[in-house]
C-alpha cells in the first residue's frame, strides 16, 4: 500500500530472502525424500508395522504347501538358531523379482515359507518355475495368519530370533540392496 | 424437463456417499445393530493396500479380510476400543485413519487453533499500529491542492 511507509533495507532483505530459504528447504527435502526412493532407504508404501521387537504371533500348524512341510508358531520358537520366515504368492510380481536374492540368502540363513492367499496348485507351480529357496512351506490360504503378522502384502519377511522373537521386519522385496544389507547386519548383530 | 435431470443429476452426486461399502452381502451382520458399529469401525480404519481409503470403501482382498476380523469381534462383543487395539497392534497407528493425539502430531492437530491464534495477534497488532499513527500534515503544495479541488467542486 502506498500509505504505509516503506520496510527499512535489513528487513526488506529478510523478507526477500524469507520465500528463497523455504524453497530451498523444500527442494532439499523433496531430493532427499526421492533420493531414498531410489536407492531403497525410503519406502512410502511402508506402513511401518510395529513387529519388530514383538514375539512371533500364536498360530496352530498351517497345513503343508507342497513341496514342503506346514508349520506352527511353537516349531518357530523352538529354534535354536535365525529364520527368515517370508511371505510370499503366485500372483505376487516383486515375489518373482526378490526369488534371486531368497535363494542366495537360504545359504545364510534357513527360510521358511508362507504362501499368502493363494491355491495350493498355483504356489506349488510358482515354485517349480521360480526355484524353492524354503525349508518348509506352509500355506495361508485364508490370509488370517498373515494379519497376526501385520503383513498388508506380500512379500514380506521377518527375521525370527532363537526364541520367537521378531528381531528384523521389511515390507519390501529383498532385491533390494538396501534391505538386504540392512538384513545381514542384524543377522550378524544376532549371531555375536 | 428440467426438474428430473436436476434431480438425476443430484441423484448421481450423492450415490456416492450412501453406496455400501461392502461387496458381498453376506459379509453383513444379520443384527443391523451390529453391522452399523462393524461400518462405524470399519470407516475409521484406513485400508493398508490403497492408504487413502476405509477398509469399508475399498475392495482389495486385504480390506476385505479386515472387514471380515472387525464383524468378528463386534459379534464377540468387544468394545470398539478393544477392535481399535486389535488393529493398531498389527499394524501400527497408521491404520488409524484419524492418528491420535501425541507429541509426534501436536503441530498437526494444533495447527487450526495456531493459525487462527496468529492471524487474530497480526490482526491485532495491524489495527493498534494503524491508530497510533497520527496521519502527517499536509505539506503546502498538498494544502494548496485540496482548496483547488474542494472550491471548484462549489462552482459545479
Amino acid at each position: 500500500m502506498s500509505d504505509q511507509p516503506s520496510p527499512s533495507p535489513s528487513r526488506r532483505r529478510l523478507l526477500m530472502a524469507l520465500p528463497v530459504v523455504a524453497a530451498g528447504g523444500a527442494g532439499v527435502a523433496f531430493w532427499r525424500m526421492l533420493s531414498g526412493m531410489s536407492s531403497g532407504t525410503f519406502n512410502p508404501h511402508d506402513i511401518n508395522a510395529p513387529a519388530t521387537g514383538k514375539a512371533v504371533p500364536e498360530f496352530e500348524r498351517l497345513p503343508d504347501q507342497d513341496p514342503g512341510q506346514g508349520f506352527s508358531s511353537a516349531e518357530l520358537r523352538l529354534q535354536t538358531s535365525p529364520v527368515l520366515v517370508n511371505f510370499f504368492a503366485s500372483w505376487c510380481i516383486p515375489c518373482i523379482a526378490e526369488m534371486q536374492a531368497l535363494l542366495e540368502l537360504r545359504n545364510t540363513v534357513p527360510i521358511w515359507g508362507i504362501a499368502y492367499k493363494d491355491k495350493p496348485e498355483n504356489a506349488s507351480g510358482f515354485i517349480r518355475r521360480a526355484g524353492n529357496p524354503y525349508v518348509k512351506i506352509a500355506s495361508d490360504r485364508q490370509g488370517r495368519v498373515a494379519i497376526d503378522w501385520g503383513v498388508s502384502g506380500v512379500p514380506e519377511s521377518f527375521l525370527i530370533a532363537p526364541g520367537g522373537g521378531i528381531a528384523w521386519h521389511s515390507a519390501g522385496g529383498l532385491d533390494n540392496s538396501a534391505v538386504r544389507a540392512d538384513l545381514s547386519a542384524t543377522l550378524k548383530r544376532l549371531s555375536a | 424437463m428440467r426438474k428430473p435431470v436436476l434431480l438425476l443429476l443430484a441423484g448421481l452426486f450423492f450415490l456416492p456417499l450412501t453406496a455400501s461399502a461392502v461387496d458381498d452381502p453376506s459379509e453383513m451382520l444379520h443384527d443391523p445393530k451390529q453391522e452399523a458399529r462393524a461400518e462405524a469401525i470399519g470407516s475409521r480404519l484406513r485400508c493398508l493396500v490403497c492408504q487413502n481409503e476405509s477398509i469399508e470403501d475399498s475392495s482389495a482382498g486385504l480390506a476385505r479380510d479386515l472387514r471380515r476380523a472387525v464383524r468378528e469381534h463386534v459379534a464377540k462383543g468387544e468394545t470398539d476400543r478393544q477392535i481399535m487395539d486389535w488393529m493398531v497392534a498389527r499394524y501400527g497407528n497408521f491404520i488409524r485413519l484419524s492418528p491420535p493425539f501425541t507429541i509426534a502430531t501436536a503441530l498437526l492437530w494444533g495447527m487450526p487453533l495456531l493459525a487462527l491464534m496468529i492471524g487474530l495477534l497480526s490482526a491485532v497488532i495491524m489495527f493498534r499500529r494503524r491508530k497510533s499513527e497520527a496521519p502527517a500534515p499536509l505539506s503546502e503544495d498538498e494544502a494548496a491542492r485540496l482548496d483547488d479541488l474542494t472550491s471548484s467542486g462549489e462552482r459545479h
